[in-house]
């Protein structure tokens, strides 16, 4: 039963992210955190911060990750299988059709609505990490702050956008900053 | 559709498929788009098995259909190499890598975020990861706000405040979108078949 539900659930991940990468990290946080008990908001977002430090696209990465905790092994095999079903049928019947006719105006206009939708999406999941890390998961207050986490963020911010630094480096940065400042400021 | 390279049998042929995506998929950070070049740079620059311009057909199919873009890619691939066998072959050496390494990470995991040390860095790191996803979605949404499109913008921000303000179920507002591109499309094309 768990299977099933497993590989119905990364079945609905491959089939509506639309775009890759970014795109399939809201429908995987509806799937696994809001519709199933199955990661807490903090695990999702750890998973996240795994997946971008490993390669492989996010939507696999999640499947074997949520999968094996779920149902161990074969619950990696089937969320996984769930998650490139889709795309089986759909690529290779969308590539019969493209050679065939040559023409994807109705999808390509689809496609043209899509897009704003998904940066839409992804900002909501990115912000949904943001307050992970400004308040710990709890509810929105200036006295929960994180401040550690919320000056982190910034100068993250900064080195991406104006110094055009490689994420995986910033990242790494941000726990080397996170564990020294937390150290120094909470001394076990 | 067969690649143009009798020097090999098809045995060989799928086994360097498979170990060609094997190696790209280990070895590829930074999702799609990069796994693309380097199958460009393996399958048309060494293997000359698929000429440039079908790689960029693919490249685009497989960036618009679900799913993610290694695996389209991959199926796009194996099927133009070696039919529905290397399909199959194509996608099993593309999503071996990441399962490998996410089973023995999520292994890890259980003990690894108990431990106080590496539960801070990987606290310390989320605010990088909010950062990344966030610069992403300024550049994403920069290139919405440049199409200077009522539609794009209206849809973006309608997407918004459905998703994170009212709480709509994603899956349901992806479909409202694509609803809204057919009738769009369909519109488009009566008028001009009317003209």
């Amino acid at each position: 039963m768990i299977y099933l539900q497993l590989f119905a659930s990364f079945l609905q991940v491959g089939l509506f992210s639309v775009g890759g990468g970014y795109a399939a990290m809201p429908l995987i946080q509806n799937q696994v955190v809001e519709l199933h008990p199955w990661l807490t908001l903090q695990e999702f977002t750890d998973l996240i911060t795994i997946a971008e430090m490993t390669p492989g696209p996010i939507a696999i990465n999640s499947a074997t990750f949520v999968g094996i905790r779920i149902a161990g092994i074969p619950g990696a095999i089937v969320a996984t299988l769930g998650c490139i079903t889709p795309s089986l049928i759909l690529v290779s019947l969308l590539a019969y059709v493209y050679k065939k006719y040559r023409d994807i105006s109705v999808l390509q206009n689809v496609l043209s609505c899509l897009r704003p939708v998904v940066v839409a999406l992804i900002f909501g999941a990115g912000l949904s990490i943001l307050s992970m890390v400004l308040f710990n998961g709890q509810a929105p207050g200036m006295e929960e702050v994180n401040w550690i986490g919320a000056g982190s963020f910034v100068g993250a911010f900064v080195l991406l956008k104006k110094f055009k630094w490689n994420p995986i480096l910033t990242m790494c940065l941000c726990g080397g900053v996170g564990l020294i400042l937390n150290l120094l400021i909470f001394p076990a | 559709m067969n690649p143009h390279d009798g020097s090999r049998t098809r045995a060989e042929r799928l086994r360097a498929l498979f170990l060609g995506t094997l190696y790209i998929s280990a070895f590829t950070f930074g999702g799609g788009f990069v796994i693309v070049t380097f199958m460009k740079r393996k399958f048309v620059d060494e293997l000359h098995w698929i000429d440039e311009q079908e790689m960029l057909d693919m490249a685009a199919l497989a960036q618009s259909s679900p799913g993610a873009i290694a695996v389209n890619a991959a199926i796009l691939v194996g099927w133009n190499v070696e039919g529905a066998l290397g399909m199959i072959v194509a996608v099993i050496g593309t999503i071996i890598p990441p399962m490998v390494i996410l089973s023995v990470i999520s292994f890890f995991y259980a003990a690894f975020a108990t431990n106080a040390y590496v539960a801070l860095v990987l606290k310390g790191m989320q605010a990088g990861v909010a950062a990344v996803i966030l610069d992403v979605v300024c550049d994403l949404g920069e290139n919405v706000l440049k199409t200077k499109s009522v539609v794009y913008i209206g849809l973006m921000i309608l997407a918004f405040l459905a998703n994170s303000v009212f709480d709509i179920n994603v899956i349901a507002i992806i479909l409202a979108a694509a609803a809204f591109g057919v009738v769009r499309a369909l519109i488009h094309s009566g008028k001009a078949s009317k003209q």
